[in-house]
């Protein structure tokens, strides 16, 4: 029987029943991922490691909640002993010491993480089209982008070729490619997961989170995902629910915000009729829908590209060429070794947003930039606070529409910046938000953002699993995968 | 009209806690080179700072000293720059809200006190340390000392003088090391200061142009760096021109100091918040707790001394400025009652003893044990002060009991008169002439004899006894 597109609960029942042994599990899986190469997922592969794991697993069963589960892990975490490049030349020879907390905790619960996925470099880009180890393919279509920065990880599950990925959300990275390959995603509050381990982007703003195929595999990832650590003072300490307990609760009487600041009516028409009948099955669900106003939500796209970069600025200090990653040829002093190592490891766009960051925190533009977005960020965040006294959760688009063509907002970066302006505001408010395919435009997936109050992921959980369990949406694949 | 110099000081207190300021990584001294790194020292991708609690409590009971502002809500920031032993491209620092606000010092000189006021006092870790002359052509980085916690202390420019400046800096030094924050050991660079110096006419109110000396770590440089920079800045002001703002290093070896980089050339830090620390928060109770176990202060020493003690004040001063003399004193005191004596001793011959060695009072063999025994032996009179001296001798050569060393030599002082009696005519009826001068009115004589029967008595005589016995005999 093959596993392609198996959910995680199915995986699980085939190997309880025996239907499958672990080691057939990885191995069906790496031969997906071969078979699909083109779609370039991945960057590294674990196969060697993975398949000693499974062997193990069918010697000596483990009673993790996810054991022999494949996970493909973002290739921003870090991974011992295991090469993590964060898409980028920089670390085209980086071999961690050690494994990030998230990673830990997935494998402690029993996933095998078969490979290192494909990413925009250091996690900066929407269509996965700056990675330094070439473009992911969408698997909707070759020449269509997979979105990003998560661009590997949602390919990946879109392809049916691991049922769960690992991924991070700084502005959007896990929703917009999941809206993007027709896969459900989601970001947790942020604090929830903790970073360490995790290469930072934006630290105030980076949050990991899971992309799987059902919101129910996304509830059972979030349970082993969150926790928290003492390694990283930001890591929220409370109490963490089971995500999966309130899953099959109704959801008549939810109250569900439509932001009126959201001008749909800019947005394609097939667009909105998608938005619109996911509302009216919610209310066939028992919904109720109120419009709500975020008054300075308009501001959230210029207030991340301010707060973003100001962080990544600093953030990618460390790869000077001193102590790991690339180091440029034989350099005539030091200011050349930062210089060319510099100008060589990293590509167009974590340049620009290290110059724009630089620009934003220097001495006389600190206050008129970094410091009023700090500001605006803060009013986000009370606009949200006060809607929530109105309603459970927020709803809209995840992307502005399906998937574009490769290259095709390459030359405008204000273009493709804009393509988070949905996703963007909860990574701001520090919110939970995810993203659950709602249709298919000319046969182009997309998805539904869903976005919670602090830390009421169950919440989002839920209204995502009711909506399908009464649709097939998220049950679509692509055609022409390879098997 | 007359030059007017004004100085600022920047003190970096290295905080003597186990662990880094955000590591689990070890601050001791001397290790071999990258040895004392974990994953956060090296600034790996995807590693974050945990802040070191111990610290703050220590920056916590430096400010409580200094009477200073506690900020219980404090916070840190970034300071952006390159530079090899600086792993992560910035330093973490406490820019905006650091977690001590205002306080002050008192200082002295000539017997003058004076007050100097500190601006701030803030948390930040320090650089790793990049080695140029061990590698041909290229240069090695150590990063045992990276992340190590530092105490920067920032005073107002209330200097006045390069004695001002040094004596400020040892209040700054005895503080921190009665309150066990930091060794206060200046070869191996625990403390360093950063110095600010300008120079004005007299009556003008504006400050002048500043130069920094950076990183000077002896009271001797900052002695001859500061009359360096004053002399030097005079010249540039009386020829007509002006003093470039600059930061300038210190060569101890040609004695002057050297344009470093100008502030044109200075870097725009770029600081900004750190994203991966929460503001620190001290409870009421934290800070409670600090405060009840604040350890005696210098002054309070002092005064305690000469209150409870009866030490003369000079004696008092002397020994309460020294976090080791105080503590030998005060541990004797706690075995012997007579503290005079013990303060006496202290303040004369050891004093002697440390100064002729240039060593502190720990790291001589005299425990306060040994100590407390040498005065008991004197006060009753079991040795003469005298015999006392050789004994403190022996103790500082070999460390051995004052009792064992007693008897093992032999210096009971003898205290039988009728026998010291016996020596006492003895030497009377062998000096007939001096015996006849004396007489004579040739009163000076009187130690002759006393110094006749000690030598008889290898010096074991009480004394006391001696001139008793004497002037009996030659009147």
């Amino acid at each position: 029987m093959s596993i392609q597109y198996k959910s995680i609960a199915e995986l699980k029942k085939m190997l309880n029943n025996n239907e499958i042994s672990n080691a057939e599990l990885i191995k069906e899986t790496f031969s997906l991922v071969k078979s699909n190469a083109e779609i370039n997922a991945f960057i590294t592969l674990n196969d060697e490691e993975s398949i000693n794991k499974a062997n193990k697993l069918d010697d000596c069963p483990s009673s993790g909640s996810l054991a022999g589960i494949p996970i493909a892990q973002k290739d921003l975490f870090c991974t011992k002993d295991l090469k993590t490049t964060c898409g980028s030349n920089m670390l085209s020879n980086f071999i961690p010491p050690y494994s990030a907390t998230v990673v830990k905790n997935l494998e402690n619960a029993g996933c095998i993480s078969i490979g290192k996925t494909n990413m925009d470099e250091f996690a900066m880009g929407s269509s996965n089209e700056t990675s330094f180890y070439g473009k992911v393919q969408n698997p909707w279509g070759k020449n269509l982008v997979p979105g990003g920065s998560s661009g590997g990880a949602a390919a990946a599950v879109a392809a049916g070729i691991v049922p769960a990925a690992s991924g991070t959300d700084t502005g959007g990275s896990i929703r917009q490619p999941a809206s993007l390959c027709g896969v459900t995603g989601i970001k947790p509050t942020y604090g929830r997961i903790s970073r360490w381990g995790m290469i930072a982007f934006a630290s105030s703003l980076d949050q990991a989170g899971p992309i799987a195929r059902t919101a129910e595999d996304c509830a059972t990832l979030l349970n082993e995902m969150c926790s928290h650590d003492e390694k990283d003072t930001t890591s929220l300490n409370e109490d963490i629910p089971d995500f999966t307990e309130n899953l099959n609760s109704p959801i008549n009487g939810l109250k569900i915000g439509i932001v009126k600041e959201f001008d749909l009516s800019k947005l394609d028409n097939e667009v909105v009729k998608v938005f619109e009948e996911s509302k009216k099955h919610y209310e066939s669900l028992g919904a109720e829908f109120i419009e709500i106003s975020l008054p300075n939500i308009s501001l959230s796209v210029p207030t991340y590209y301010v707060v973003a970069p100001a962080e990544c600025s600093s953030n990618l200090s460390r790869f000077d060429g001193v102590k790991f990653g690339k180091r440029c040829e034989s350099p005539k002093n030091l200011e050349e070794l930062y210089i060319k190592t510099r100008s060589e490891g990293f590509g167009d766009e974590v340049k620009r947003r290290i110059l724009i960051g630089s620009y934003v925190l220097s001495a006389g533009f600190y206050d008129a930039y970094y410091k009023k977005a700090q500001q605006v960020r803060r009013l986000i965040k009370n606009d949200f606070d006060s809607a929530f006294k109105s309603v459970d959760i927020i709803m809209s688009p995840t992307t502005r529409g399906p998937a574009f063509e490769v290259g095709s907002k390459g030359d405008d970066p204000i273009q493709m910046y804009l393509e988070d302006l949905f996703t963007i505001p909860a990574n701001l408010a520090g919110l939970p938000a995810m993203s659950i395919p709602n249709g298919i435009i000319d046969n182009k997936p997309i998805g539904l953002q869903l976005i919670g109050n602090f830390l009421d992921e169950s919440r989002l959980l839920q209204a995502a699993h009711n909506f399908q369990i009464s649709t097939d949406w998220h049950l679509k694949t692509p055609r022409g995968i390879k098997s | 009209m007359s030059w007017e110099t004004v100085i600022g000081l920047e003190i970096h207190v290295q905080l003597s806690t186990d662990s880094k300021l955000f590591s689990g990584g070890s601050t001791s001294f001397g290790a071999e080179p990258n040895t004392h790194v974990d994953l956060i020292d090296l600034g790996l991708p995807g590693v974050l700072p945990v802040a070191n609690r111990g610290a703050f409590h220590k920056a916590i009971r430096f400010g409580l000293a200094t009477n200073a502002k506690i900020n219980q809500t404090s916070t840190f920031d970034r300071k952006n720059y390159f530079y090899p032993d600086l792993p992560k491209g910035y330093q973490i620092t406490q820019m905006a809200l650091p977690i001590v606000g205002k306080g002050s010092i008192k200082i002295e000189v000539d017997g003058e006190e004076k007050i100097i006021n500190i601006t701030r006092a803030h948390l930040e870790e320090d650089a790793g340390k990049s080695i140029h002359d061990l590698f041909d052509g290229e240069t090695g980085v150590d990063l045992n000392r990276a992340g190590t916690p530092l105490l920067e202390i920032v005073s107002e420019p209330e200097i006045a003088n390069a004695r001002e400046a040094v004596a400020y800096f040892k209040a700054i030094r005895q503080i921190v090391t009665f309150l066990d924050i930091c060794d206060g050991n200046m070869a191996q660079g625990s403390m360093r200061c950063d110095v600010n110096v300008s120079v004005k006419k007299s009556d003008d109110i504006e400050l002048g142009t500043r130069a920094e000396i950076k990183n000077i770590n002896s009271f001797k440089f900052i002695e001859k760096a500061i009359n360096f920079e004053i002399d030097r800045q005079i010249r540039i002001l009386e020829s007509g021109d002006s003093v470039v703002q600059e930061t300038r290093l210190y060569d101890s070896v040609k004695n002057e100091t050297r344009s470093m980089r100008s502030k044109e050339e200075a870097n725009d830090y770029r600081y900004f918040p750190c994203p991966d620390l929460l503001p620190v928060v001290i409870s009421d109770k934290e800070l409670k707790e600090i405060k009840d176990n604040l350890p005696e202060l210098p002054d309070e020493k002092e005064k305690r001394y000469v209150e409870e003690l009866n030490l003369d004040l000079s004696e008092a001063k002397i020994i309460a400025s020294s976090k080791t003399m105080a503590s030998m004193f005060e541990g004797a005191c706690a075995k012997t009652n007579d503290s005079k004596l013990v303060a006496n001793w202290l303040v004369g011959d050891i004093s002697a003893l440390l100064n002729k060695e240039n060593i502190d009072i720990d790291e001589s063999n005299l425990t306060s044990d040994n100590f407390a025994k040498l005065i008991e032996r004197i006060s009753d009179k079991t040795i003469s002060g005298k015999i006392a001296k050789s004994v403190l001798e022996e103790i500082w050569e070999t460390g051995n009991d004052v009792d064992q060393i007693i008897e093992s030599k032999g210096l009971v002082q003898i205290q039988d008169e009728s026998l010291l009696e016996t020596v006492a005519q003895t030497v009377i009826d062998n000096n007939p002439s001096q015996v006849d001068a004396f007489k004579g009115g040739k009163d000076k004589l009187f130690g002759f004899f006393v110094g006749q029967v000690m030598k008889e008595t290898q010096g074991k005589a009480n004394p006391q006894s001696v001139n008793k016995i004497l002037k009996r005999l030659l009147s």
